[in-house]
C-alpha cells in the first residue's frame, strides 16, 4: 500500500512537471495582459523541436535548447499577431495550435517516414542529487527525477520573486492590469508585453521538451494531448500567480497519476475510458468551481492603443 | 527669447486632427511660471487633446512646444516627465490592486540588489506627502481608499517624478463640494512653493475661485487669454459656447399628486457581489422631480439599475403605480410605464452602429405602430421617426445616419425622444447631461422639467450638484446605499449636501424625510 502511495506521488511529481512550465508561461503572458491558449501549440513543436534535435545531434540538451528557441519563435508570432496588429487572441492562439498539429504531423511523416511516432531518441538523463535519496518516505518520492522536475519548481520560485519582488514584475502586472496608465508613467506597454509573450513561448517550449527528451523519450503524434490547455486551467486555478500554478499542476499531475495506477494494478469495474477521463473532468470541476473567485487581470485580452 | 524663459509652457499653433474631427485649430497657449492657469471649455471643445499634445500621449500634426523656454518635440510622455511636466488625467491612472507606493513609483522604482526597494518606496512616498501636505496611506491598497484620496495620489505620482508644472484634468468631476476645497487649498500650496498648474474645467465657479489667467477653448479653437480677476462668469460663458447662456435653470412652482413611486429598505449588490444598496427608501409623486445627490459609487448605478430591472434587488419593494416591480423584467417594467435616461448613453442607451431610426424605436419595436404582426412596417418607423427628430431639435443630416455620427448632445436627444414618446409615468434619469453642450443641457433640463409639467414623477439621478439643485423639487442624498436624507431644495444648499454626501450629518438631526 505504502508502494503504492509512494510511486504514486513519484508519478504525480513527475507528469505534474510539464504542466508546471506552461503554467509558468500562462501566468506570465496572463498577468501582462495578453490571451495565449496557443501554449498548447508550443509545447507540441517544443516537444517535436527536441526531439529532433537530439536525434540530428545525439544529445537531449541541445534538443532542449532548441525547444526553447522554437517555442519563443512561436510566441513571438502571436505577440506579432495580438500586440502588433491588435488580432483576436483567442483565434490567433487557435490558428497556432492547428497549426502546431499539422506542422508537427506534416515533419514527423517526412523525417521517420512513420506516421504516428518517432524513433527513440536520446533523453535527458536522471539526476541523483546527493544525500536526499536517504531521507525515508520522501526520499523515495523526490529523489532520482530527471532534471527537468528540479527545473520546474526552481522556476516557480524565480518567478514569484521576478513578478513580485523585481521592479520589472510590477511592470508586467500593471501593463496587464491598467495599460494605459502604465503608459502615462512611461512603461512601453508594448515591448513589456512582448516580453512576457515570448517567456511564455519559451517555457512552455521547455515544457514540451520535457515531455518528450524527458520523460519519455519519443515524440508521439499529437502527445500533449491537451496538457497546454490543462496548463492553462492550472493558471486560472492557481489564481494566476506562480505558487498556486504549481500546487494546481501538482493536482492534475496526481489525477493523472492515479489513473495510470488504477490501470496498472486492474481496476476493472471502471472502464478504462473513464480512467483516463479523470484529470480532464477534475479539470473542468476545478475551473467551475474557482470561477467569480480569481480575478484576472484586468486588461486580460484587450489590445493596448494608445490614441484612443 | 528672453521672454520665453519666463514661461513655464509655451504651445505655439498646436494643430491635432483626429478622423474627422479637428481637435485643435492652430492653438497658442502659455503658462507663467508659478501661476494656476485653468482652461476652460465645454465637453469635446479639445481642452484634453491640447494637453495630451503637451504630455506626450497624443503627437500634434503641426505646432511648437516650448517647455521653460526650450524647445522640445514631445514624442512620448517620458520626455514631458524628464522636463518637469505631470499630468493628474480626468480618469485616473492608477491600479487598483497595487498599493499607493506602488502606484506612484511605478515606471521609476527604488531598487535594491535589482529588487524593488519597498521600504524605501514607502519612506519616498511618505516624505513626499509632508512636504506638500497631501495625506495619503502608502500601504493601502488603491482599490480600498476615497477617490479624493486616489485623486492624491495622482498628483503625488507627479511630484515623484519631480514634477513642477501639473495638469489636472476636471480635478473636482469626483469631489464633494468639501473636498474641492480642500484640492484648491491644495493647488495654492502647490503654486507657493513653485509649482505651476495647468487646470482644464468646465466649471465657471472653479475658473473664478482658484485661477490666475484663463483660456477659453471652443471647437478647438482658443477664443481669447484673459486675467480671472476681470472676467465675470456670464462673460466667459459667452466665450465658452459663442452666445448667451441662462445660467439659471427657470421652472415654476411643483404642483405634486398622487404617489407613483414608493422604494421601501431596497438591497442590492454590486458587480463584485458587494452590498450596494443596503436599505434605501424613498417616494416620489406625479409632478415632482426628486434629485438625489451622491459621490460617484455610493450606489447610484444599482439603485438606477433595479429600477429598471436591469439588476435584481436581493431585498426590499418597489411599489410603482399599486404593484411591486421589484421582480419585473425590464420589458415589463417598460410596459408598466417607467422611462429611463441612462447614465452611459453609449453603452445602455443606444445601439451605436446602428442607424436613429432603429434606435428610436428600440423597445417599442415589437409593438404597433411600428410593428404588425411579425414585422416591422418601416415605412411607419420612418414616419414617426422624422416626427421625433423634429420634435426633439436632433440635428442630423437623416434618420439613416449610425447614432455614431452624432455628437453627445444629439446622442442624448434621441434618447430622450424615445424615452418621452412613449406611454409613461415615471421618469428615471440618470447623468442626463453629462458629456453634452451647453446648448443641449439647457434643452434637457427644460424638458424633464416639462415631464414634471406634464404630471410625470421624475427620479433625477447625478453626481452634478448643481444640476441636482437647480432642477429638483425634493432632494435625496445618498450616502453608501442609503438615503441619508431627503429635504425640499430650499432647504437644501452646497455645503449641507456636501456634508451628508461625505456621510458627515448627523442623520437624525439632518434626515428629517427619512421613513
Amino acid at each position: 500500500m505504502l508502494n503504492n502511495i509512494i510511486a504514486v506521488l513519484n508519478t504525480t511529481l513527475r507528469l505534474a512537471t510539464p504542466l508546471i512550465f506552461a503554467a509558468l508561461g500562462g501566468v506570465f503572458t496572463e498577468r501582462s495582459g495578453v490571451f495565449n491558449i496557443a501554449l498548447e501549440g508550443i509545447m507540441l513543436i517544443g516537444a517535436f523541436t527536441a526531439m529532433a534535435f537530439s536525434y540530428l545531434f545525439g544529445n537531449p540538451w541541445i534538443g532542449v535548447l532548441a525547444a526553447m528557441g522554437a517555442g519563443m519563435l512561436i510566441a513571438a508570432i502571436h505577440a506579432v499577431i495580438s500586440i502588433e496588429f491588435k488580432a483576436n487572441q483567442v483565434v490567433s492562439g487557435t490558428a497556432i495550435n492547428i497549426l502546431a498539429v499539422g506542422l508537427t504531423g506534416f515533419l514527423l511523416g517526412t523525417m521517420f517516414e512513420h506516421a504516428g511516432q518517432s524513433p527513440s531518441v536520446n533523453k535527458v538523463a536522471v539526476l541523483p542529487i546527493p544525500g536526499i535519496k536517504e531521507i525515508p518516505v520522501l526520499g523515495d518520492i523526490i529523489a532520482n527525477h530527471i532534471p527537468f522536475v528540479y527545473l520546474a519548481l526552481l522556476l516557480v520560485a524565480v518567478s514569484y520573486w521576478v513578478l513580485w519582488k523585481t521592479p520589472f514584475g510590477l511592470r508586467i502586472r500593471a501593463v496587464g492590469e491598467h495599460p494605459a496608465a502604465a503608459d502615462s508613467v512611461g512603461i512601453n506597454v508594448k515591448k513589456t508585453r512582448y516580453i512576457a509573450v515570448i517567456l511564455s513561448g519559451l517555457l512552455a517550449g521547455l515544457g514540451g521538451a520535457s515531455l518528450s527528451v524527458g520523460l519519455l523519450g519519443i515524440f508521439v503524434k499529437e502527445m500533449t494531448a491537451g496538457r497546454g490547455f490543462i496548463a492553462l486551467a492550472a493558471m486560472i486555478f492557481g489564481k494566476y500567480t506562480p505558487q498556486g500554478a504549481l500546487l494546481a499542476a501538482l493536482l492534475f499531475g496526481f489525477a493523472d497519476s492515479l489513473q495510470m495506477l488504477a490501470q496498472t494494478i486492474g481496476i476493472d469495474f471502471i472502464p478504462r475510458q473513464f480512467l483516463i477521463m479523470f484529470p480532464y473532468v477534475l479539470t473542468i470541476l476545478a475551473l467551475a468551481g474557482v470561477i467569480g473567485s480569481a480575478t484576472p487581470p484586468a486588461a486580460g485580452g484587450e489590445p493596448y492603443d494608445q490614441e484612443e | 527669447m528672453q521672454k520665453k524663459e519666463m514661461l513655464a509652457v509655451e504651445m505655439i499653433n498646436i494643430s491635432k486632427e483626429f478622423p474627422g474631427v479637428l481637435a485643435n485649430d492652430s492653438v497658442n497657449f502659455s503658462l507663467a511660471q508659478g501661476e494656476i492657469h485653468a482652461l476652460l471649455g465645454e465637453n469635446g471643445a479639445g481642452k484634453t487633446t491640447l494637453m495630451k499634445c503637451l504630455y506626450g500621449l497624443y503627437h500634434p500634426d503641426a505646432g511648437e512646444i516650448y517647455i521653460k523656454g526650450k524647445r522640445f518635440n514631445v514624442t512620448s510622455p517620458n520626455i514631458a516627465i524628464e522636463n518637469g511636466i505631470g499630468m493628474v488625467h480626468q480618469h485616473f491612472m492608477l491600479i487598483p490592486p497595487f498599493t499607493v507606493a506602488e502606484n506612484i513609483v511605478l515606471g521609476r522604482e527604488p531598487r535594491k540588489n535589482g529588487m524593488l526597494d519597498q521600504n524605501k518606496a514607502i519612506l519616498e512616498v511618505e516624505e513626499l506627502s509632508h512636504k506638500y501636505g497631501l495625506n495619503v496611506e502608502p500601504r493601502a491598497k488603491v482599490q480600498d481608499i476615497t477617490v479624493s484620496m486616489q485623486q492624491r495620489v495622482e498628483i503625488l505620482k507627479t511630484l515623484y517624478r519631480g514634477a513642477d508644472i501639473l495638469i489636472l484634468d476636471e480635478p473636482t468631476a469626483v469631489l464633494t463640494p468639501q473636498e474641492v476645497k480642500e484640492l484648491i487649498n491644495i493647488m495654492k500650496n502647490l503654486t507657493s512653493q513653485g509649482k505651476s498648474i495647468i487646470f482644464i474645467t468646465h466649471k465657471l465657479k472653479e475658473v473664478k475661485a482658484i485661477s490666475d489667467r484663463v483660456t477659453v477653448i471652443r471647437r478647438g479653437k482658443v477664443i481669447d487669454t484673459v486675467e480671472t480677476a476681470g472676467a465675470t462668469e456670464a462673460g466667459l460663458a459667452k466665450m465658452m459656447v459663442g452666445r448667451e447662456v441662462v445660467l439659471q435653470v427657470e421652472k415654476g412652482q411643483a404642483a405634486p399628486g398622487e404617489i407613483i413611486l414608493e422604494v421601501e429598505s431596497l438591497k442590492a449588490k454590486d458587480e463584485r457581489g458587494l452590498p450596494a444598496l443596503t436599505g434605501t427608501s424613498f417616494q416620489v409623486r406625479r409632478g415632482e422631480i426628486l434629485g438625489i445627490a451622491g459621490v460617484d459609487g455610493n450606489g447610484q448605478s444599482e439603485l438606477a439599475e433595479t429600477l429598471i430591472g436591469l439588476k435584481r434587488p436581493t431585498g426590499g419593494k418597489i411599489v410603482f403605480n399599486g404593484q411591486d416591480i421589484a421582480n419585473f423584467s425590464t420589458r415589463e417594467i417598460i410596459e408598466a410605464g417607467v422611462s429611463f435616461i441612462p447614465e452611459d448613453r453609449q453603452k445602455r442607451g443606444l445601439v451605436l452602429d446602428f442607424t436613429l431610426y432603429e434606435n428610436l424605436i428600440m423597445g417599442q419595436h415589437y409593438r404597433p405602430p411600428y410593428a404588425s404582426g411579425i414585422n416591422i412596417n418601416y415605412r411607419r418607423v420612418k414616419k414617426e421617426v422624422q416626427r421625433l427628430i423634429k420634435e426633439f431639435d436632433v440635428r442630423t443630416p437623416g434618420e439613416d445616419i449610425l447614432a455614431r455620427a452624432l455628437s453627445g448632445g444629439n446622442q442624448q436627444k434621441v434618447i430622450l425622444a424615445r424615452e418621452f414618446d412613449r406611454e409613461h409615468d415615471l421618469l428615471v434619469a440618470v447623468q442626463p447631461t453629462s458629456g453634452v453642450d451647453v446648448g443641449a443641457i439647457e434643452f434637457i433640463h427644460n424638458r424633464i422639467i416639462e415631464q414634471r409639467d406634464n404630471g410625470k414623477a421624475v427620479v433625477l439621478i447625478s453626481l452634478e450638484l448643481d444640476e441636482i439643485l437647480s432642477l429638483s423639487d425634493r432632494i435625496a442624498v445618498i450616502y453608501e446605499g442609503e438615503i441619508v436624507a431627503i429635504m425640499d431644495s430650499e432647504e437644501a444648499n452646497e455645503d449641507k449636501l456636501g456634508l451628508l454626501m461625505a456621510g458627515a450629518g448627523n442623520r437624525k438631526e439632518m434626515g428629517g424625510g427619512v421613513e
